[in-house]
């Protein structure tokens, strides 16, 4: 065979086919991996948009069975919406400093090594673990004179899931200002706090802001440790140490009904929470894009 | 030129700043107290959790994980089901999900399709990682089980001399769970096998392209080993998401407490049983019994965690 045959031969029959049929594979794995995400999205807005009414975020649950009043779950929306803002609270502020300790003094210090490796293990605790966690510690101790289920301990156990999240990601945010603004900040005679302050996390505060969004999503969305902690209930939220519903708890406890105007509501619920947690994302997602 | 007017001539005293050094000070003591405290946290929630599951650790001992009865009004606790019931489940969540999400991230990472769809692609992907996993079970609920009740009837009709497939199935599963456990990890190992593939430099792949190979060759031959540890990382951070995963599997599994080789059985899983029975747990033995689970799933997450993170990292990924 002269070279110009060798070089201009094909490539032989079972490389070819070797080749066509994993891209024939790669095609049917990865519509397969699709397939679940497409199904859910049509059968929450199948099964949940023609019930989605106003009423449903102005009115208590209707008594299972009772048809005639038209129930909502403004009470669940209002339970999540507050345990969120609690954990929120707490989380957010405490997960910034600790962000700011890595990434402006700690560096890459045995400390922060260490902190941040538990942070990562504590982002990869099950929540369901979280939820006992913040069973023993608030369900069954006494606090205030009170024992038992209630918001402040599902507040608590969302705190301690959104923690790392917020620490992780602000941290990259932090990273990402680039350091002749630091230094430019303390020859201008700024102490670390000034530099910090005014200068590094007015920098960074679109993308720390996102991975805020992205800590409330997905809090927002968490039911595992809701259900033992939170609990739920049927009425308004009146004050933090009681029972409290939330929207996620609602549908796990409607998933199971036998009334089907129950099951309807829950896929309504499921319309909502989904259309909240994919809002948060995506707009944690215009907001890095922007820059 | 300019020239630095005389009263701003900076003075020993205005250098030294007064109290700038106790705000310095201050301020780097305070943020690495908080920083540390976040390890306190993970430290509190093992105690916390051993604590509470002491009672039970001294009736039943380390004989507990091999126990297999749960009796509430006996007060006789056993973890075997249940130990069972998630390790049953995470395998096959990971037989599904491991080969669909390598492949994901083939196609990913590679130039098979032009950027923008496969930015698309990667962001549907990540979508299913941030629907709620209630939302999930609930879908399971309703889509996916009527959908694998005839596949699980054909399994059994046609394979029943398989122990595997040995019963009749009337819908909840550790087949059903175990599927919905591999949508739910597919985005996990999917995002990072492809964080890993991209980490892989350009030349190597460029190599075996000008030797011949074809890209499929290219990929077999050169990227996955190239890249086999970091997959290994990511099956084994998906590992540690499926054993904890509770309110989807909760929601298909069946929650019956037996062990039986029938994977078209009903069964029950350290996270359902927590997720099931804490709210009326009332006796301190029963409470007790249900931390001492809770203890062994956050062992087993926390070693998993600790090997998949040190296996990540050394490609210099975030998780």
């Amino acid at each position: 065979m002269t070279l110009e045959q060798q070089l201009t031969k094909p490539l032989s029959l079972d490389r070819r086919i070797f080749s066509s049929f994993m891209s024939a594979i790669a095609v049917i794995f990865t519509g397969l991996a699709l397939l679940p995400l497409l199904s859910v999205l049509f059968e929450i807005l199948r099964q949940g948009l023609p019930n989605l009414k106003w009423e449903v975020f102005t009115n208590l649950p209707a008594p299972a069975g009772d048809t005639s009043v038209v129930g909502g779950f403004a009470n669940a929306i209002q339970g999540t919406v507050l345990m969120v803002s609690i954990a929120a609270l707490f989380s957010i502020p405490f997960g910034i400093a600790i962000a700011v300790y890595l990434s402006e003094i700690g560096k890459s210090g045995a400390i922060a090594q260490t902190v941040r490796f538990v942070l990562s293990i504590l982002s990869a605790v099950p929540s369901i673990v979280v939820g006992v966690f913040a069973y023993a510690v608030i369900v069954l101790s006494t606090i205030l004179g009170y024992r038992g289920f209630s918001a402040l301990a599902g507040s608590f156990a969302l705190a301690v899931i959104m923690l790392p999240i917020v620490v992780l990601s602000t941290e990259e945010a932090l990273k990402l200002v680039p350091n002749h603004q630091r230094l430019a900040s303390a020859a201008l005679g700024a102490n670390s706090m000034q530099t910090v302050f005014k200068i590094v996390l007015k920098a960074a505060l679109p993308s720390i802001t996102t991975g805020v969004l992205l800590a409330i999503a997905r809090a927002s969305g968490e039911t595992a440790p809701l259900i033992f902690t939170a609990l739920f209930s049927q009425s308004w939220v009146e004050q933090i140490l009681n029972p409290t519903p939330s929207l996620s708890v609602m549908i796990y406890n409607y998933s199971s009904s036998a009334f089907p105007e129950q099951t309807q509501m829950a896929w309504t619920a499921s319309l909502v929470l989904l259309g909240l947690v994919t809002i948060t994302n995506l707009l944690s997602r215009l907001i890095t894009r922007k820059r | 030129m300019t020239s630095i007017p005389s009263e701003s001539k900076p003075t020993l005293d205005s250098i030294e700043g007064g109290n700038t050094a106790w705000v310095e000070f201050g301020f780097a003591w305070g943020l690495r107290i908080l920083a540390l405290s976040a390890i306190a946290i993970l430290l509190w929630m093992g105690w916390i959790i051993f604590n509470a599951a002491l009672p039970a650790i001294k009736t039943f001992g380390l004989g507990f994980v091999t126990r297999q009865e749960w009796d509430v009004n006996q007060l006789q606790f056993g973890a075997k089901t249940y130990l069972y019931g998630t390790i049953v489940t995470s395998a096959i969540a990971l037989l599904f999900a491991v080969p669909i999400g390598v492949i994901v991230a083939i196609v990913t990472s590679e130039k098979f399709l032009p950027g923008w769809l496969r930015s698309i692609l990667g962001f549907l992907i990540e979508l299913i990682a941030s629907i709620p996993s209630v939302i999930i079970g609930f879908w399971g609920i309703f889509v996916l089980i009527p959908f694998m009740k005839p596949i699980q009837s054909a399994l059994h009709q046609q394979l029943s001399w398989i122990p595997l497939f040995g019963t009749e199935t009337f819908g909840p599963s550790l087949l059903v769970a175990g599927t919905i456990l591999a949508v739910m990890i597919l985005p996990t190992i999917a995002a990072i096998s492809r964080d890993v593939m991209l980490a892989i430099p350009q030349d190597l792949r460029t190599a075996s392209l000008s030797l011949g190979a074809t890209r499929w060759e290219m990929i077999t031959t050169v990227l996955i080993p190239a890249s086999l540890s970091g997959i290994i990382g990511a099956i084994m951070l998906a590992l540690g998401r499926a054993l904890g995963e509770t309110m989807a599997v909760t929601m298909v599994i069946g929650n019956s407490d037996q062990i039986s080789l029938s994977l078209l059985d009903p069964g029950n899983t350290i996270p359902s049983i927590l997720a099931n029975q804490f709210p009326e747990a009332l006796d301190e033995l029963h409470i007790g019994a249900l931390m001492y689970l809770a203890l062994i799933l956050f062992a087993l997450t926390l070693i998993i965690n600790m090997i998949a993170n040190s296996i990540v990292k050394k490609f210099g990924l975030k998780q």
